[in-house]
């Protein structure tokens, strides 16, 4: 047929969850290997892959097995054969799978996990927090939080690229808001898989299990060897700091959407900042423009990669405020501040002889109600703790 | 002695071991407080401890032993240090009790 000249095709959103929007990520990425538990608290993820799987679309190895521990354990041999690996978990899951979150990351295994973050029992609750995350965030896996089904297909194929980088090596977790995101429908881009697997090629893991080639992975280190394979992933940390950024440009150029490492909203000439992540950072957007008509000059530094922790850029952005407003979705028992993101920033201000008050906010724990008036009251308790200091945690919503 | 060590950056990444069959390297004779002496006048070249050994650090060498009584033993079983980690078992299997433990360092009186 004669061609009539190219007509580039317009890319028409599909109607998908969070949930959805990573299974078609890891479709479009052509992963090798799932492995995951298939019941609760499993989600839809998961399901979905199973569909593609079943409809031919995807040609990847699914395997179920008895708990969360196994489904990592599994995903750990499989990317140590070299295989683009992927497993997604939530709340009891991630805190079964802790011992060996450890073992993947000391063995350098770049699987790439999503997490629909939900609180941790007990009591029973299968509503969203960020308890799930928080307590995992010293396993040396990179953390990304994302604010919406775009976000997350795009952060998964960003997520891979990462991983696989023979300087990384490190696995990632991608989470979001349980249940908030997880399974609300949002218009959704997807790529055309050449494109993404241009973009994020498969780099088979360079040392792996194969027989021409034999290696011992995983073995025991005596303390004459342990310290430096762990600073190993100390400087892997730090590598991917600048590698993640790079990686976000590049996806950029290529695909048109770009989130940056964080992103600062209204933050020019603002005098407070609040610091929120996930789907709390897009309710703020919607606020914030109303509030500043009313004379609240608060902007909004919404975390996207928390390990490894973007702190230069913190620094420069905490310098020209007079105060910031941590909201934290999990409590530190006992710690000097109970919010744990808020203790990071404390220890960058007193680090960096930053002249700031900190307020630290512990807020929508087990996914109490936050609405819009609830945060107008977070941006006015932010813009007073300019000129207030508040020396403890604050428990928002919560009845004492 | 850890400054003669390859630092972070030499080392391959993980702990991965990419030369196979290395474990030689690894002398485990020195984790030893009590070690193995076998009495060759007792011993009746029975094997056992040759075969209860968990690290495979008692050898048989051909080497001629005659005891007092005049009976001539074509072979000997000797204890590699290097590896011998002083576990005791083979003396607890010794049925003549050929094997002493001895501490390694004995306390001078
Ligand atoms: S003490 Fe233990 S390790 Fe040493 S030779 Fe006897 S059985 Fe083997
Ligand atoms: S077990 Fe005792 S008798 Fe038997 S070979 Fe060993 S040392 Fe000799």
């Amino acid at each position: 047929m004669a061609s009539l000249g190219i007509v580039k095709e317009v890319k028409r959103p599909k109607p998908l969850s969070t949930n959805s929007a990573i299974a078609y990520a890891t479709k479009d990425l052509d992963v090798d290997v799932v492995s995951a538990y298939p019941i609760t608290p499993q989600t839809t993820v998961v399901e979905k892959i199973a569909d593609f799987i079943a409809n031919g679309e995807l040609d990847a190895e699914m395997i179920h097995v008895e708990s969360e521990h196994s489904a990592l354990s599994a995903a750990i041999g499989a990317a140590a054969t070299g295989a683009r690996t992927f497993t997604a978990t939530a709340s009891q899951g991630l805190a079964l799978m802790h011992e060996i979150l450890h073992i993947a990351s000391g063995m350098r295994t770049p699987i790439v996990m999503s997490v629909a973050m939900r609180a941790l029992s007990a009591p029973i609750s299968i509503w969203n927090d960020h308890s799930d995350v928080m307590n995992a965030r010293d396993s040396s896996w990179i953390i990304y939080f994302v604010s919406s089904a775009q976000e997350a297909y795009d952060t998964i194929i960003q997520a891979f690229k990462l991983a696989e980088d023979s300087e990384i090596l490190l696995p990632v977790m991608v989470s979001y808001d349980g249940y908030v995101m997880s399974h609300t429908i949002e218009p959704v881009i997807t790529e055309e898989r050449d494109d993404v697997l241009k973009f994020a090629p498969k780099r088979p893991f360079s040392y792996r299990l194969d027989p021409d080639k034999p290696v011992t992975m995983g073995p025991i280190a005596d303390p004459n060897w342990f310290y430096e394979i762990k600073y190993q992933q100390v400087i892997a940390m730090e590598k991917a700091l600048v590698k993640a950024r790079e990686i976000d440009e590049e996806f950029k150029k290529t695909f048109g959407r770009g989130y940056g490492i964080y992103e600062c909203f209204m933050c020019d000439d603002a005098e407070a900042l609040i610091v929120a992540k996930t789907s709390y950072a897009t309710t703020l957007k919607t606020i914030l423009p109303r509030m500043w008509e009313k004379g609240y000059k608060v902007g909004l530094l919404r975390l996207r990669l928390y390990r490894p922790f973007p702190v230069e850029d913190f620094k420069n952005i905490l310098d020209k405020v007079n105060a910031i407003l941590v909201i934290d979705r999990a409590i530190s028992y006992g710690a000097p501040l109970q919010g744990p993101l808020a203790m990071e920033f404390s220890s960058l201000i007193s680090r960096e002889d930053l002249n700031l008050n900190l307020t630290s906010v512990v807020a929508g724990i087990g996914q109490r109600r936050m609405i819009d008036s609830d945060f107008e009251n977070l941006v006015k308790l932010a813009w007073e703790s300019r000129t207030k200091k508040f020396d403890k945690t604050i428990f928002y919503g919560v009845r004492t | 002695m850890s400054s003669e060590l390859p630092g972070a950056s030499e080392l391959v990444i993980g702990g991965i071991i990419t030369k196979p069959g290395n474990s030689l390297e690894y002398k485990t004779g020195d984790w030893r407080v009590l070690k193995p002496v076998i009495d060759q006048e007792k011993c009746v070249r029975c094997r056992l401890c040759w075969i209860y050994c968990p690290d495979a650090a008692i050898i048989e060498v051909e080497e001629e032993y005659t005891n007092k009584k005049g009976r001539k033993y074509k072979i000997s079983y000797k204890v590699n240090y290097d590896y011998c980690k002083g576990c005791g078992i083979c003396a607890e299997e010794c049925p003549v009790n050929a094997i002493e433990m001895v501490p390694e360092y004995e306390k001078k009186r």
